[in-house]
């Protein structure tokens, strides 16, 4: 079918394959291999390992030890320049393509050789006939900013592929996409390779999919190669146990309290309509009910409006018109109002948004009373004795790993940096809560804590608003689901109604249909 | 004097026009050098100074060489260099581009003004004017259509360069390092190297907008040549949003704001001439209140230029 067939894609081995960053023995002796036509799926923890073996594969990083083979034969392989002319390509997690170039722009960057002077409208033709031989199709001409987060994906694998790769890294390809966009890539990759086209290695978390697309899997586990086995004898629990070694962390399903839907609202959002960065509309009419002892999630695609939603929950952004009520009165996000209705906001990467990465952990956990008694004296004076008694305990409480108290708050990991975060915000008396993506790259079990003390807030009585583009967090949590989709909600049910399906549509946008 | 007064009101419009495309060559050449290094993803606020010693450079050439030609190499070789020492120290880890902009500016007015001492005095050889104006018997017509051969550079410049940043390799893989550097080391592209390019090849044609400055009327070389005209040519790159032809119609603006005094002046209107003088800052300011705003990026700014981040 593809122009390119004319052998069979390569197999590709790693020997005894060892990286050491620093201290970090990040790969120790890996073995594997990854054999021609097949979907392969590599799974493993954050810090297991995953990516650094990729990236050993394609040039990025140099093995401290081992070799990798292409077809039986070694090979040194000590730029990705070198990676791409033996046919070895990545897709990654986050777009590499240029959201303000067009289509056909980003398509043509990729090549080695580049013309000197371009001619597009040969290059247009050239590519409208590549895609037509494609699962998926593509307007050469439009922006890459204007693609859906599922249209940029199939972008950067038929980029792989009009490059002539034959030899596919996808790390974790679907977490943004919705699980119809995640099952339709998929099912393509795998129909390619089955016809001896492409050999694919899915970096992935996600247990789903490895049972439904994968024919080999390879689980790392802190640097060593836990396992490969078929995906026959691949059962979620042989994984699982892979995976975490004998600490599987237990994912307890979250029951909801009692009913609160007749208790009134604590926060109201009304016919809300603002602009993004580029001044456009971000907002158009939202309209969010969020009361006590309910968390309410709300699902979608980035980009689709939730960062500007829950900035001007936070006061950062103007809203052009609409209302946001949180315990019935008019609410703009002031330090005084923070105070009075107890609202507590997460912003997203905490690390940026939410705190200060120069300033210390201890700083960090007294940002929101450290103007107040007991933590000042003579009113203008800190004192930072009691700063001190107040990190020490909140430290011990919500189990932080910093090195001390006065450990800049960017040494931390991203599990930690979070729990600093929720700490300063959850130790108060919390009324509601706006929380968005906070589990983003933690592992399973940092994230399950995380989502145990959103639930415990929630138990304790908080409106909790949890904005998240993973849906699988907020089917586990949400008592109530919206979808968010163009800047409005345009779905809503509650949590035993809920159908991944039907929620992947309308995150999809099927709405407008 | 007399001629110009015989044209009348008209006369007014015509100095206007007239000053706009002579003063507005280094303007031209500056912003349209530096949308070259902002699209690359690098700001180098140190153009004043490359301006400063461009014109020294080309004044001091022709002076010493007879040439004005060699003058203008002179000048852009000099704006090169400066461009060259301000993308490898930008090449460093963790050095800010804007630092170094605005050391290496105050570096290049300083040699200049070292250098320069001895040419203060003379006058040197100019560059020819091409005439535009040989359909008129007018002098003051004449003399005002004879345009600057670096204007007309500039502008084959700018819409060469508009036409390059969309139809070449270096166009796009320019626009690429300015856009994403994730993208550009994705396919195996060095951003370091592109924008050591960019920032050379916009020094150099700054710097020819420092020629343009000394080597056309009135032709002499003194310390207040320049008067700030590189910095604000870098203002006026983000009000023509990085698009090369929109820096040639802006730079007109700017010449003609900063010809409306002696325009005026021209047929006898003396009273508030210092406050007409002052028109290209104030437009300056009123042109970056107009496009920036609170609460958006500004429109077309490469990505990752620190300005956006």
């Amino acid at each position: 079918m593809m122009a390119m067939s004319v052998n069979t894609p390569p197999t590709v081995e790693v020997r005894n394959l060892s990286k050491r960053f620093g201290s970090l023995q990040a790969l120790d002796s890996v073995s594997t291999r990854f054999a021609s036509s097949r979907l392969h799926a590599l799974l493993g923890e954050n810090g297991a390992g995953k990516s650094t073996l990729v990236k050993c594969l394609l040039g990025y990083y140099q093995a401290d030890a081992g070799e990798v083979a292409i077809d039986g034969t070694a090979v040194r392989i000590s730029h990705p320049g070198q990676a791409h002319a033996l046919g070895l390509g990545m897709v990654y997690q986050h777009f590499t393509v240029v959201p303000e170039m067009t289509v056909a722009e980003n398509f043509i960057l990729g090549k080695e050789k580049l013309p000197a002077r371009i001619r597009w409208s040969d290059e247009n033709d050239m590519l409208r006939a590549f895609m037509a031989t494609m699962p998926f199709q593509l307007d050469p001409e439009r922006k890459v900013s204007t693609l859906a987060a599922g249209e940029k994906q199939k972008l950067e694998i038929i980029k792989q592929l009009y490059l002539g790769r034959r030899f596919l890294v996808l790390d974790e390809p679907t977490s943004v996409l919705t699980p119809a966009e995640a099952d339709e890539v998929l099912g393509e990759m795998r129909r390619l390779a089955n016809a001896n086209e492409l050999t694919v290695v899915l970096i992935t978390h996600k247990f789903r999919e490895v049972e439904k697309f994968a024919q080999d899997v390879t689980v790392l586990r802190g640097g060593r190669l836990a396992g490969s086995l078929s995906q026959k004898e691949a059962s979620k629990n042989a994984l699982a146990g892979m995976m975490f070694g004998s600490n599987v962390p237990d994912r307890p399903r979250f029951s909801a309290t009692a009913a609160a839907n007749e208790t009134a609202p604590y926060l109201r959002i009304a016919d809300l309509h603002a602009d993004g960065e580029r001044g456009t509309p971000a907002l158009n009419g939202v309209d969010i009910v969020v009361r006590p002892g309910q968390i309410v999630g709300l699902a979608g695609v980035s980009g689709n409006g939730q960062k500007e939603l829950v900035e001007v929950l936070a006061g950062q952004r103007a809203a052009k018109s609409g209302a946001v009520y949180v315990d019935g009165k008019a609410y703009s996000g002031t330090r005084r109002e923070i105070k009075r209705a107890g609202v507590s906001l997460i912003a997203e990467e905490p690390l940026t948004n939410s705190a200060v990465r120069s300033l210390s952990v201890m700083e960090n956990l007294a940002l929101r009373q450290f103007d107040e008694p007991p933590l000042t004296f003579g009113r203008y004076f800190l004192n930072r004795m009691q700063f001190l008694v107040l990190a020490r305990n909140l430290i011990a409480r919500y189990r932080i790993h910093a090195s001390s108290p006065f450990a800049r708050l960017d040494t931390l990991s991203g599990g930690n940096v979070q729990r600093v975060v929720l700490a300063r915000e959850l130790s108060r008396d919390v009324n509601l809560l706006i929380i968005q993506n906070p589990c983003f790259g933690l592992d399973e079990a940092a994230a399950t804590e995380i989502r145990k003390q959103i639930v415990q807030a929630r138990d304790r009585g908080a409106a909790v608003l949890l904005v998240s583009e993973d849906l699988d967090e907020i089917m586990e949590i949400a008592d109530r689901i919206l979808v968010f989709s163009g800047g409005v909600v345009t779905y809503e049910t509650d949590r035993d109604k809920a159908e991944v399906y039907e929620i992947g549509r309308h995150m999809a946008g099927a709405h407008a249909a | 004097m007399t001629a110009a007064s015989e044209l009348g009101w008209w006369g007014v419009l015509f100095a206007i026009f007239a000053g706009a495309i002579r003063i507005s060559t280094p303007y031209l050449l500056v912003s349209v050098g530096e949308t070259i290094t902002e699209k690359s993803g690098r700001t180098n606020l140190g153009l004043e100074g490359t301006l400063v010693l461009g014109a020294m450079c080309a004044f001091a050439t022709s002076y010493l060489t007879g040439s004005p030609w060699l003058g203008v190499v002179a000048a852009g070789v000099a704006g090169a260099s400066l461009g060259l020492v301000h993308a490898l120290i930008c090449n460093l880890p963790r050095v800010n581009d804007i630092a170094v902009g605005i050391a290496l500016f105050l570096l290049g007015v300083g040699l200049a003004f070292y250098f320069g001492k001895p040419f203060i005095e003379p006058r040197g050889t100019m560059l020819p004017g091409i005439g535009f104006g040989f359909w008129s018997s007018n002098p003051a017509i004449r003399s005002g259509l004879e345009v600057n051969p670096l204007f007309i550079l500039g502008l084959f410049l700018a819409v060469f360069l508009q036409w390059a940043l969309v139809h070449t390799r270096w166009g796009l893989l320019l626009r690429m390092a300015g856009e994403s550097e994730d993208a550009a080391r994705a396919v195996g592209r060095s951003v370091q190297s592109i924008r050591t390019y960019a920032t050379v090849f916009g020094g150099f044609i700054s710097g020819l907008g420092g020629a343009s400055l000394s080597l056309f009327y009135p032709g002499n070389w003194n310390e207040g040549l320049s008067s700030g005209q590189g910095l604000m040519a870098i203002a006026l790159v983000i009000f023509a949003r990085w698009n090369p032809i929109r820096c040639f119609y802006a730079s007109l603006l700017f010449g003609g704001a900063s010809a409306i005094g002696p325009a005026l002046q021209s047929v006898g209107i003396n009273q508030g001439y210092y406050l007409f003088n002052a028109a290209p800052y104030v437009l300056t300011l009123l042109l970056l209140i107009y496009s920036s705003s609170a609460s958006y990026r500004l429109a077309g700014a490469p990505s990752e230029l620190s300005l956006s981040r």
